[in-house]
């Protein structure tokens, strides 16, 4: 694989809930300054992987070993699916909560920073001063973007972070994480189910089935792979229209 | 990387600025206080050259250092940057640009009197919601009665099993409490004039005609008015409301109606059931503490209470369960998107239907002393 460091290295993770076990023995190396998607089927384990190697949910076995500096809560940013916004903060609120819990900043500098990260994801310094509930959908992921990326992380976690937008505004978020990523070096993990984002942003794709990774690599590499559940995916109707679409 | 960031103003050319070390947010106090010394000064250039770290916020105090001086037409350059740190500033030069005004302050002597204002408003603007609510309902109701079939028995009665029967439990537990402590105080206050007996008296028409109904109403608000008004009000933030809606139900008849009728059945029930907890309190600490017999305590509340007593009593608990229902439902109608408006609209709905229930209960005790009851 790539001599890089690793920035996550996850080593025969077992997580399941009772009976059932959803992650079992998997291992993935997620290398430093890479974004790496993850694809694999709903209800498959994918954000029981995600919320595992955030901390959320307790594993039964196995190691996930993250690289020195990005082992805090606060050196990771986590974009969830719903956006997981405080409701009763604004959206400016919402940005400035974990840089004035984790550091002392006059509160003009506070201002100042939110809205240079409202500006930074496209939106503008009045839209901070909305709540959550009169957000649209578009700008609910932006606003959780600026909130995850507020402390400058190393490691970012998106939880399909196109899901729920239309194509062109899923451009624009994938454009926009592209530019951020290439501006401020963080490494991305992220689950998607987004066959352009993955194509667009992601160095790297790792396909989950049966609680294992099925193939990671470069996205041509993993079309390739004769695991059938990779080939039902990629090579699917959908998968196939939006190819022949791009030819 | 455990250097501090520091900043010096360059020795040959006062306008160049000279910072060094991590500028990142874990030093953001130092940063702050370290371009607060320069502010206001010339600067013509930033040297990043020894800058070891960079993040946004550093970026931005740099960019705002750059733009400080406004008498000078250009801004100040960055030298020196590595390539990501020159990328990082360039993406931050553009940002905050626009120049905002901070709103003027409100004067606090109009704004309370605005507050208030607004306060006297909402009170008929919270009558009017209420008077709705109960149209609505009472509409839901004559449908139901209309055509029977559209009548939701099932729904009706699981709320009864939840408003009724799992509250039996903690209303005979309070009620029984209540009319124990209420003869204990009468026995030891009346016990100096030589008039315990009378004890069962104001125990039994006190327990039947106000204590007993208006507790368990109380109760009964706090217990399941505020689920009530939760329930729905998280059904409104998930839009399962609009959904009913779009479907063609009226959520009033759907969810509403038979919460508000399952209250209205349930709580006379709870009533009666407390009344006799609060008497069998009573009696019980006669007994162990007045030394008066059981056959005593029941020959006496004989002879102190009668059915108007108790007629008194309950013919309230329905009113005050419709009450409670409207208020409930109005309220979890009105929340809003964030968890804070929930929390606001169940605090309400909790205040503004015990409050309505004392008043009720007054207005009940003037009618039922005209009429002579």
């Amino acid at each position: 694989m790539t001599s890089s460091p690793s920035a996550i290295h996850i080593k025969d993770l077992v997580v399941g809930f009772g009976e059932h076990t959803v992650i079992d023995h998997l291992s993935l190396d997620v290398c430093e300054g890479e974004i790496l998607g993850l694809v694999g089927a709903s209800g498959g384990g994918k954000s029981v992987l995600m919320r595992a190697l955030v901390g959320l949910l307790p594993k039964r076995g196995g190691r996930i070993e993250f690289a020195t500096g990005a082992a805090g809560g606060r050196n990771r940013g986590i974009l969830f699916q719903q956006g997981a916004l405080f409701s009763a903060l604004t959206a400016r609120q919402n940005i400035q909560f974990p840089l004035r819990e984790s550091a002392r900043i006059s509160p003009s500098l506070l201002d100042e920073i939110a809205n240079a990260k409202l500006e930074m994801v496209g939106l503008t310094a009045e839209d901070g001063d909305k709540f959550p509930s009169e957000l649209s959908g578009g700008m609910t992921k932006r606003v959780a973007l600026a909130r995850a990326l507020a402390l400058d992380p190393a490691l970012l976690f998106l939880d399909e972070p196109t899901s729920g937008l239309d194509p062109i505004a899923a451009g624009e978020f994938d454009a926009l994480i592209r530019t951020l990523h290439s501006t401020l070096r963080f490494t991305v993990f992220m689950v998607t189910h987004d066959l352009n984002s993955l194509q667009a942003i992601c160095n790297r794709v790792a396909a989950l089935a049966d609680g294992k990774i099925a193939a990671v690599g470069p996205l041509a590499s993993v079309m390739a792979s004769d695991h059938p559940w990779v080939r039902a995916y990629f090579h699917g109707a959908r998968a196939e229209m939006l190819r022949l679409g791009q030819q | 990387m455990t250097d501090i960031p520091e900043l010096t103003v360059g020795a040959d050319d006062p306008h160049t600025l000279y910072p060094s070390g991590p500028w990142t947010v874990p030093n953001v106090e130092r940063l702050e206080q370290l371009s607060g010394r320069v502010k206001g000064s010339r600067i013509e250039s930033i040297d990043l050259s020894r800058v070891t770290a960079l993040d946004t916020i550093g970026a931005w105090l740099f960019e705002k250092l750059a733009r400080s001086d406004r008498n000078l037409s250009s801004e100040a350059e960055f030298v020196g940057a590595a390539g990501s740190f020159g990328n990082l500033l360039g993406q931050i030069r553009p940002l905050n640009r626009k120049i905002t005004t901070a709103p003027k302050p409100e004067n606090p002597v109009l704004s309370r009197l605005e507050a208030i204002g607004r306060g006297s408003g909402e009170v008929v603007s919270d009558s009017i919601a209420f008077l709705d609510m109960l149209g609505a309902v009472s509409a839901a109701l004559l449908a139901v009665i209309w055509r029977p079939r559209s009548f939701r028995l099932t729904s009706t009665v699981y709320q009864l099993g939840r408003v009724g029967w799992q509250a039996i439990p903690i209303m005979v537990l309070i009620t029984f409490l209540i009319g124990a402590i209420i003869a204990q105080q009468g026995i030891f206050h009346f016990r100096r004039f030589g008039a315990e007996s009378y004890v069962v008296d104001m125990v039994g028409i006190l327990v039947l005609r106000e204590i007993g109904v208006l507790i368990v109403a109380i109760m009964v608000a706090g217990r399941s008015g505020s689920a009530y008004t939760a329930e729905i009000g998280a059904m409104k933030m998930r839009e399962e409301i609009d959904a009913l809606t779009t479907m063609g139900l009226d959520p009033v008849a759907v969810l509403i109606l038979p919460r508000i009728l399952a209250l209205v059945i349930a709580l006379p029930i709870l009533a009666f059931l407390g009344s006799l907890a609060a008497l069998y309190g009573g009696g019980l600490v006669a007994w162990l503490y007045g030394g008066m017999s059981p056959a005593i305590f029941i020959a006496r509340l004989h002879e102190a209470v009668s059915v108007t007593h108790f007629e008194v009593g309950i013919i309230k608990a329905p009113f005050m369960a419709l009450v409670i229902g409207l208020v409930a439902a109005c309220e979890g109608l009105r929340v809003k998107g964030s968890a804070e408006s929930l929390g606001q609209q169940t605090t309400a709905s909790v205040v503004k239907s015990i409050f309505l229930v004392i008043v009720l209960d007054g207005l009940f005790a003037v009618f039922f002393a005209s009429i002579g009851m």
